[in-house]
């Protein structure tokens, strides 16, 4: 499958951190570049969504969800900001 | 068109997501952008049928007027253009990736912007290109320049752009980076990512891109896709 962006889980992240994430910027811990969620390289057909680095790779956020709860592990972003009013 | 009983308004360049329950159980949800300004009555989607896809040849072929569709929206804040933005704007599109664009230009006529906008368009052929008529009157304003290229098959006659939007393409139509525009791109993963590669090679500052990526569209067989406007 072909990559997405942050764009594409927009819908996903409002739900779960309760407001417009997609400019919400935050840091990679690998290489430290700055983001916006939009511009993450994201991965829906993983085992859950993956979110990466689009410079270095690394992981930032894997979301998985089961039973109607989803899980948000942001391994490698570090200074993520607060959403916005959806 | 849809008719959304609360519907609170959106911005030119969001989406939505649509989600299908099958009888078992089973839901689908994927993402359309709303092709409508924010000025229009009603909530237009606009479905790009793929043959193998799971999702769209039910929005296309099956879906009904009438029927009801779950949605959630409107969505995104980062692939929006609002007068404030300003420009030069240059709206690069391959594909169902008009969509958006679609709006943005709908409410820069609403709005009566002067703000200089191009839109440079890829379909394969003329009759895969959405809102034809429709970009050619919006074209026709003086701050606005819509420009279609057809990548694969062309008319005899045909006087824009023959073959894939490439970076001697860009930097002939789209805006020289040194007019600093901002640009948005869209449409299939691949076609988005060549398009913002050339772009930055050309020069243009990767803060003034913003990118939105569809996924794949099409399995790569030579299988037509129908497109068809709204439900
Ligand atoms: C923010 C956003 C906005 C969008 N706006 C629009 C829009 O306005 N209009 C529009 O038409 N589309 C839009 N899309 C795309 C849309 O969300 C769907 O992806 C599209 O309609 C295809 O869905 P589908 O279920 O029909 O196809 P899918 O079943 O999802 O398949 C899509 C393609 O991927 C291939 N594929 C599926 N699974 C695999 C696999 N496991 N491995 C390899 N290949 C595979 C299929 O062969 C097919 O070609 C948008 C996407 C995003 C993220
Ligand atoms: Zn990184």
């Amino acid at each position: 499958m072909e990559a997405l962006d942050g764009n594409a889980i927009a819908g996903q992240l409002m739900e779960v951190f309760g407001g417009e994430m997609t400019t919400v910027t935050g840091r990679c811990a690998g290489c430290r570049r700055t983001w916006q969620m939009a511009e993450l390289e994201v991965h829906t057909h993983a085992p859950g969504t993956v979110g990466r680095c689009r410079d270095c790779g690394v992981v930032l956020m894997v979301l998985v969800t089961a039973r109607g709860v989803t899980c948000v592990h942001l391994p490698g972003l570090v200074d993520l900001g607060m959403p916005t009013a959806p | 068109m849809l008719d959304v009983p609360t519907w609170e308004g959106h911005l030119a360049g969001q989406h939505v997501d649509v989600r299908l329950t099958a009888e078992d159980g089973y839901q689908a949800q994927r993402s359309y952008s709303i092709a409508s300004a924010p000025q229009d009555r009603s909530v237009t989607l606009t479905v790009d049928r793929l043959d193998d896809g799971e999702v769209s040849p039910y929005l296309v072929d099956v879906l009904q007027p009438g029927d009801a569709l779950e949605l959630r929206g409107p969505i995104g804040r980062y692939f929006v253009w609002e007068e404030s933005l300003g420009g030069p704007l240059a709206l690069i599109a391959g594909g169902s990736g008009v969509v958006p664009f679609r709006s943005m230009l709908r409410h820069h006529a609403a709005i009566g912007s002067a703000v200089p906008v191009r839109l440079l368009y890829s379909a394969r052929s003329l009759p895969e290109v959405i809102f034809h008529e429709e970009l050619v009157r919006l074209g026709a304003r003086e701050a606005v320049d819509v420009r279609v290229a057809l990548s694969r098959a062309w008319p005899d006659d045909w006087n824009g752009h023959r073959g894939r939007i490439d970076r001697e393409y860009l930097r002939e139509a789209a805006w020289p980076a040194s007019s600093g525009p901002l640009v948005y791109v869209c449409g299939p993963t691949s076609f988005v990512e060549a398009v913002a590669d050339a772009l930055i090679d050309l020069g243009h500052d990767t803060d003034r891109i913003r990118t939105e990526r569809f996924g794949a569209t099409g399995s790569g067989l030579p299988a037509p896709s129908a497109s068809q406007g709204g439900t």
